[in-house]
């Protein structure tokens, strides 16, 4: 397995630099250095000379790719490609457009994040399994044939419109928690509250109606009947004998996302005001800090392909037959 | 079973309600013992710095805190100067370019001397950058990274102190201005003014760093510290509009001591600078900077005596802004602002009373329009369930303007031929933008008669302040022209019926916007205002980047802007057609969009720039409005209102629409509103209540379903 993991770790390599260069492009096709500088100097009273200025104290006054005014190896590393790829590579995310230091923003911002993510992950998987086992439980029944109409009608519905629908029912009319916010004491409770009840109903219809499809499949087989011959509660059947051996297709989709946890929501965070990394995102691309946007792919690319490793790994976990080579 | 379990939930619902508290208070550490203000911002501040900040949603924070030598007369309006940091009005002197003193409007004036006097007792807040040890020397200045890595945040500084401000801290803090390692906007503006600056800032370039530069080693020219408490700053030829300047933060004194603490070793990798932290004289100093999340600002222990102002204009007693007058300010302890980006959980937050006030940067109640106010008979009103929570309504007048521009380069609309000015006028006739007002703005807006706004000084109310080409005066009010004048004039500059004379091609004009700024339901009703004539309208619609690259290659023929005034004086609206502000002639991002070049209104301008307030220059802003409308540079325009909504227990809550120094002037009745908070957020518990009973209900039958299968035997 170490072998395998190392060679995956290599891979990673190609991938990685293949997303620098993707992000840089598409950055660069819409923005301009110029266009950065504005941004961050205002729009008024803006001289070529500040924009100059700019450019030089942030890096951003060589070429993009190539620069045609030197020679040999120089020609390559004095661009800003080079120049702002390199550190990535070295974890070194520097600093933003605005001059703040994105590692301590990101170590800052990560734990608001894993408040609302681990809770809405690990309730929304419980709940979702619980729901479908109890579906397949009444199988051919009018509640097997309700429910998936109903999983359906859930996932219909826009994940915008469960938050605002939320916010106005639970916060606004009811009056039962604080409609935004955060608080990063103990109190946190009360404004994680919603976001994480709204992202668990929301993932229900969507979740529920998989599982319902893979369980189903699981409960035809022959060693399901058998251990329902042997007399096993329904229950019993269920979550030994119908869940473990629907593990693999449910990991494959779950496993990959745990990493990715920590990048946050870019939309919940948005409107419950958790100062998270999915708002910071949403903000720095507003803001055109490449720096930020820039680095955040860059950890997001890391933590998926993290995710994609641990997946291969909880499938030896999950089926003892699967060896990784 | 059922019944007991039904019981429990029940039992449960009524200790909720039972309890009379209120769940949904977001300030869950807040004690109550002082008095406090609450309300958000929408958008986290990219800098803090007086040197770097220039947006307004961070001179919320930074006005509270930063005292520039002067600032605005919180009532008073036309806006007026005031002393702030200085204790008089700055002494201006003319002088020749042998630096002798010459009269005022003299020909012969090359430089001007602004020599300013600062309060003695004007003290900072306290900080531990001015903590010293016992030989006198700073307290917290560090060798390496390492032997401050226990320092995270400010508060973890535990000695603090103070100093009287020097009249070397404003010259340092003008320095750092000029330092290109600071990348302060106003740098390029500056140097065009400040003597010295632009040498001063080449030769800081040039300096090799190794962590902090004293700029006290090194001097700039145009700037000179005559005692403790005065200094002088030279600027080239006559430029009045430096004394408005100088109301700004860019101008607010930054002790050197400060400077250096921020430049510590490894505390720029751990956010610990004077962007972020910013250390200043103000009543207000930041305890609290989680700009993510929360910004708290308390009352600076060492803010000198400041009494609320006895006179405002007229209309403020009746209002009840002068109930104060004479007491000491601040009066409130803290401030805590939250952020909120969504305007949903704003406007809930403040109708639940957990925000003092709709908005500070912008007007919320615009997205909340038709909650907040309706139509009446009287023309707006609040609404009635407004009118239950005892809400009161601050109105502000932004000095700025939004407008549709014709590009004057531009082959068919530009130029300055009569048929051209005429095709101009016509559209601007035919573009009703008292409609758009109403269907758009909800009414909440004036109809531009020219670039100045109401409030500075040029702006002229009556028939003598409209635009004769578009309206009449008409029953003691402007009239839009009728629109077979604008047919009449459309055929006169060569297309009758919207269409060219000679080809009978239909005319087809180009509106330039930003994809965010418009709307489908919009382009329709601006479609049919030149549909009116015959003319066809197409939209070029990008996002701002594009918009801006148009701009500055003179790449549209009609555009839409929009201006705010960083002072009231007219010179600030009348430069935006100024030739050499062409982006095409100065190359740089200049402000004449339209890049309308007018000799005679150039001229006038340079006049006029450099004249003081009086009766003969406000003369010639008319003549060049004149000139302005005649040339039909802008098709038309609006200078917006804002319309706040305040809570019952804030008091002194008038808008100020240039200067953001207000949060000293709020008063705030804490026993009001925990009162109020307490009315109107008693939970519903009923809700919650029947969802559970509801879910049980649903569980028992499942559940007998599930014994009788699991009981089931084959026969």
């Amino acid at each position: 397995m170490f072998a395998y993991i190392v060679r995956r770790l290599i891979y990673a390599i190609p991938i990685l630099i293949g997303v620098n260069l993707l992000t840089f492009v598409l950055f660069f096709v819409v923005n301009s250095p110029e266009d950065m500088a504005r941004s961050q100097l205002g729009e008024k009273y803006v001289t070529a000379e500040a924009i100059e200025n700019w450019k030089k104290e942030n890096g951003y006054d060589k070429p993009l790719f190539f620069n045609e005014s030197n020679k040999g190896l120089s020609s390559v590393t004095e661009t800003i490609f080079y120049t702002k790829s390199v550190r990535l590579f070295m974890l070194d995310f520097g600093q933003s457009e605005s001059g703040r230091d994105i590692t301590a923003d990101v170590a800052q911002r990560m734990w608001p994040s894993l408040a609302l993510a681990l809770p809405t992950f690990a309730i929304g998987i419980w709940t979702n399994i619980c729901v479908a086992l109890l579906v397949v439980m009444f199988r051919g029944t009018a509640l097997d044939r309700g429910a998936v109409v109903l999983f359906v009608g859930l996932m219909s519905i826009s994940y915008l419109f469960y938050i605002i629908g939320g916010q106005y029912l639970i916060a606004k009319m009811w009056r039962l928690v604080p409609i935004s916010g955060f608080d990063a004491s103990i109190h946190a409770w009360k404004f994680l509250i919603l976001p994480i009840v709204i992202g668990v109903i929301s993932g229900i219809g969507a979740g529920a109606r998989w599982y319902r499809t893979l369980f189903l499949e699981v409960s035809h087989q022959d060693y399901i009947r058998t251990a329902r011959s042997k007399g096993l509660s329904e229950i019993t059947i269920l979550f030994k004998h119908v869940l473990p051996n629907a593990l693999i297709p449910i990991l494959t989709g779950v496993v990959v996302v745990i990493p990715l946890l920590f990048m946050g929501s870019l939309v919940m965070e948005s409107f419950f005001g958790i100062p998270g990394l999915g708002s910071y995102m949403l903000d720095s691309i507003e803001r055109q800090d490449f720096a930020v946007v820039r680095s955040m792919v860059f950890i997001g690319s890391i933590l998926y392909i993290i995710g994609l490793i641990l997946t291969d790994i909880s499938y030896t976990w999950a089926d003892p037959r699967v060896r990784l080579n | 079973m059922r019944l007991s379990l039904i019981s429990v939930v029940i039992a449960i619902a009524l200790q909720l309600v039972a309890c009379g508290d209120v769940y949904n208070n977001p300030y869950t550490s807040v004690s109550d013992d002082k008095i406090i203000y609450y309300s958000h911002f929408q958008e986290p501040p990219k800098h803090l710095d007086p040197a770097i900040s220039y947006a307004s949603d961070e001179s919320l924070f930074i006005s509270q805190i930063y005292e520039p030598p002067l600032g605005y007369h919180f009532l008073k309006r036309p806006y007026v100067l005031k002393t702030m940091a200085a204790s008089e009005v700055p002494e201006i002197t003319p002088l020749n370019a042998d630096m002798e003193k010459v009269e005022e409007g003299s020909d012969q004036i090359a430089f001007t001397r602004f020599t300013i006097r600062i309060e003695p007792e004007l003290r900072y807040q306290p900080h531990p950058a001015f903590a010293k040890k016992s030989d006198g020397s700073p307290l917290y200045i560090f060798e390496n990274a390492a032997s401050s890595e226990n320092f995270k945040v400010i508060a973890d500084f535990p000695e603090t102190s103070s100093r009287l401000v020097h009249a070397n801290d404003f010259i340092y803090q003008i320095k750092r201005l000029a330092d290109p390692k600071n990348k302060s906007p106003m740098l390029g503006f500056m140097a065009q003014y400040i003597v010295g600056m632009r040498e001063f800032s080449q030769q800081l370039g040039k300096i090799e760093r190794n962590g902090w530069v004293n700029l006290d080693n090194h001097d700039m020219e145009g700037l000179e510290v005559i005692d403790d408490n005065t200094y002088s700053i030279l600027i080239n030829g006559s430029y009045p509009q430096f004394t408005y300047w100088l109301a700004l933060h860019f101008f607010a004194p930054v002790p050197p001591e400060v400077d250096q603490f921020f430049h510590n070793p490894g505390f720029k990798e751990k956010n610990l600078t004077l962007d972020w932290y910013p250390v200043g004289t103000g009543a207000f100093m930041m305890t609290k900077n989680d700009p993510n999340s929360q910004i708290v600002l308390e009352r600076n222990p060492n803010f000198r005596l400041e009494y609320y102002p006895k006179e405002g204009e007229e209309g403020d007693r009746e209002l009840g802004y002068l109930e104060d007058a004479g007491k000491q300010i601040p009066f409130v302890d803290k401030a805590i602002f939250s952020l909120e980006k969504e305007l949903l959980p704003m406007w809930t937050k403040f109708l639940q009373g957990y925000y003092d006030r709709s908005g500070e940067g912008h007007s919320n109640t615009h997205k909340f329009f038709d909650q907040a106010f309706v139509i009446g008979p009287n023309g707006l009103e609040m609404s009635e369930e407004m009118k239950s929570h005892d809400l009161t309504v601050t109105t502000e007048s932004k000095p700025g303007t939004h407008y549709y521009g014709f590009n004057m380069l531009d082959p068919v609309l530009g130029g300055y031929t009569e048929e051209r000015r005429k095709l101009r006028q016509a559209l601007s006739i035919a573009f009703n933008i008292e409609d758009e007002i109403d269907i758009f703005h909800k009414g909440t807006s004036l109809p531009a008669h020219s670039p100045i706004p109401p409030g500075i000084p040029g702006y002229l109310e009556g028939e003598e302040g409209i635009n004769p080409y578009v309206y009449d005066w008409v029953d003691g009010a402007p009239k839009r022209k009728p629109i077979e004048h604008a047919k009449k004039l459309l055929a006169e500059a060569g297309y009758p019926n919207g269409r060219e004379a000679k080809t009978g091609k239909p005319l087809t004009i180009y509106l330039d916007v930003q994809a965010r700024a418009t709307t489908p339901d919009k382009q329709d009703w601006q479609r049919q205002q030149f549909e009116k004539l015959g003319v066809q309208l197409e939209f070029r619609s990008t996002d701002w980047n594009r918009f801006r690259e148009k701009l500055l290659t003179g790449n549209t023929q009609i555009y839409t802007h929009g201006w705010l005034a960083d002072y009231p004086d007219p010179e600030n609206f009348l430069f935006l057609l100024y030739s050499p502000e062409s982006p095409l002639i100065c190359k740089c991002d200049g402000a004449n969009n339209s890049n309308y070049a007018n000799d005679e209104y150039d001229a006038l301008f340079e006049k006029m720039r450099v004249m003081e307030p009086s009766p003969e220059r406000e003369a010639i802003v008319a003549q060049m409005l004149d000139i302005l409308r005649r040339d039909a540079v802008w098709m038309t325009g609006y200078h917006p209102l804002d319309n706040y909504l305040n809570n019952p227990w804030l008091f002194n809550a008038k808008r100020h629409g240039i200067s953001k120094t207000f949060l000293k002037y709020v008063r705030v009745d804490s026993e009001l509103r925990r009162q109020k908070r307490a009315d109107w957020n008693q939970p519903v518990i009923w809700p919650v209540v029947t969802l559970g009973i509801f879910v049980i209900l649903l569980f028992i039958p499942a559940v007998r379903a599930y014994r009788r299968r699991q009981n089931m035997t084959i026969h």
